[in-house]
């Protein structure tokens, strides 16, 4: 085997198709992820009304998106609900990249479901007493569970969050099935182009695995600074 | 609906086991075959992780910890073309999709598993490791004989949700052209073209009546295990030892 040569990455128009491809994901994964935080929060808190409607609801919205294979699921948005939009929408979304918008939509709506369920463990962790106390001191029931149990919460639940964090930032490299031009879709162009195989592999998968650290270990410094005392 | 039922009744043997008896295997057998096979054989090698990765000695430990990061922080998509490009060269022979997958998939899931088994050695109480070496065992009987039975057992609920996981991760030998459900589904969606929402609804309910079943199993199992554990130890806080079934997502 030749000598590895990563010059070849910066040649003609390479160097622009990893750009674009470096920010494609890290959009993907920003996007993704405040959805999938928000929605999360949104289906942990419904599961924990009195509501049984609400409860149903956001069970089978858990069980769905953790049972079926991510990728399924960015298949399903993109060739099969797609299909279903009425027409002008359908032009619409193709003509403002359509895989990209099904693909942060799936991955969002996948990753919502665990995030649910850390955000619920951690809150279920935090003992009844609290939010009595809370409410003895005089704080309303939203003031209560905002100010004294939910900051609590997030806290115990982060550990899962930031594994979560890892695995949204990983899937997204499956949007490359439906031709959205992330990292490892440029990878594979490059690679086609030049035979370099180890080259741009070596490349992106050094890049990959610095990016999954760096979270790691933002996780571990945040859970060290804001420790729940006591526990 | 109708048309749900029609394409079932008519392109179900495809789904279920490819072009078999006229063909190679295929569609969900494969996708079990793959599944249970990389499962069975990660964890040897996850178990020998995690022995690594608690031993005192550093050529083991430093090895073991980085084959498992490099593993939880590297896409899987990535893992499988390393493998599809790199396998061939280094046997010298061509090698087929299925044990290009599977290849992947045991090494993947061997450092999942390591973490798992890893988290159920450390969560025994330190008085067995004691107590077996206080009775004269070394060190390898004491793991043996003593703790790994013990954490093993511990963690089935665990192993099952990560078998869940595995048969979720083998929808990815689509892009390597596979012969499994999701290989097969994207088949007929291509013969029949105009009903890509019925044919990926089937693929997705398939998956999910699969691995839903699973799931429960495995929280009845946990349910067991944790309750049985209460019971037997002493002084020991059920809480600390409920941990969480960990799961991957693609």
């Amino acid at each position: 085997m030749n000598p590895i040569d990563f010059s070849v990455l910066l040649r003609g128009d390479y160097p622009r198709m990893i750009a674009q491809g470096l920010a494609t994901m890290l959009e993907l994964t920003l996007v993704a992820w405040v959805l999938a935080m928000f929605l999360g929060t949104l289906i942990a808190l419904a599961r924990m009304t009195g509501n049984r409607l609400a409860q149903g609801g956001a069970a089978v919205w858990v069980e769905y998106h953790q049972n079926v294979p991510m990728l399924v699921q960015i298949f399903l948005w993109y060739f099969g609900i797609a299909a279903l939009l009425p027409a002008g929408m359908q032009v619409w979304i193709n003509r403002n990249s359509g895989e990209f918008i099904f693909a942060t939509v799936a991955i969002s709506l996948a990753m919502s479901a665990y995030v649910s369920e850390d955000i619920r463990g951690g809150i279920r962790s935090i003992p009844k007493t609290q939010l009595e106390a809370a409410r003895a001191l005089g704080l309303s029931y939203f003031q209560s569970f905002r100010r004294v149990v939910l900051p609590q919460a997030l806290r115990i639940a982060l550990p899962t969050l930031v594994n979560h964090t890892v695995l949204l930032f990983k899937g997204t490299a499956l949007a490359m099935t439906i031709g959205v031009a992330e990292l490892t879709y440029a990878t594979r162009e490059i690679e086609t182009q030049t035979f370099k195989t180890v080259e741009i592999y070596l490349f992106t998968t050094i890049v990959y695995l610095a990016l999954s650290l760096v979270i790691m270990a933002a996780g571990s410094v945040a859970e060290r600074r804001w420790a729940v005392p006591g526990r | 609906m109708g048309d749900i039922i029609a394409i079932l009744r008519e392109h179900g043997p495809l789904l279920l086991v490819g072009q078999y008896p006229n063909g190679p295997l295929g569609g969900l057998a494969i996708t079990f075959v793959l599944s249970v096979l990389g499962v069975a054989l990660a964890l040897p090698l996850g178990i020998a992780l995690a022995l690594a990765r608690i031993s005192p000695f550093r050529w083991a430990y430093w090895p073991a910890t980085a084959v498992v990061y490099l593993m939880r922080g590297v896409p899987l998509i990535m893992l499988i073309f390393w493998v599809y490009f790199f396998l061939p060269a280094l046997l010298g022979r061509p090698v087929s999709g299925f044990s290009t997958m599977l290849v992947t998939l045991v090494i993947y899931q061997a450092a999942y598993l390591a973490e798992i088994v890893r988290a159920g050695i450390e969560s025994l109480p330190k008085g067995q490791t004691e107590a077996a070496r206080a009775v004269g065992l070394s060190y390898m009987q004491t793991m043996r004989k003593v703790v790994l039975p013990q954490a093993l057992y511990n963690m089935v609920p665990s192993m099952l949700s990560q078998f869940v996981s595995t048969i979720k991760e083998t929808s990815l030998g689509y892009v390597i052209s596979v012969h499994e459900l999701t290989f097969a589904a994207n088949q007929i969606n291509s013969t029949l073209l105009t009903k890509p929402f019925e044919v990926f609804a089937i693929l997705a309910g398939i998956y999910f009546v699969l691995c839903f079943s699973l799931t429960q199993l495995a929280r009845h199992l946990e349910r067991r295990v944790s309750r049985r554990r209460a019971g037997q130890t002493v002084g020991v806080t059920p809480q600390a030892l409920a941990t969480p079934i960990p799961a991957t997502a693609e």
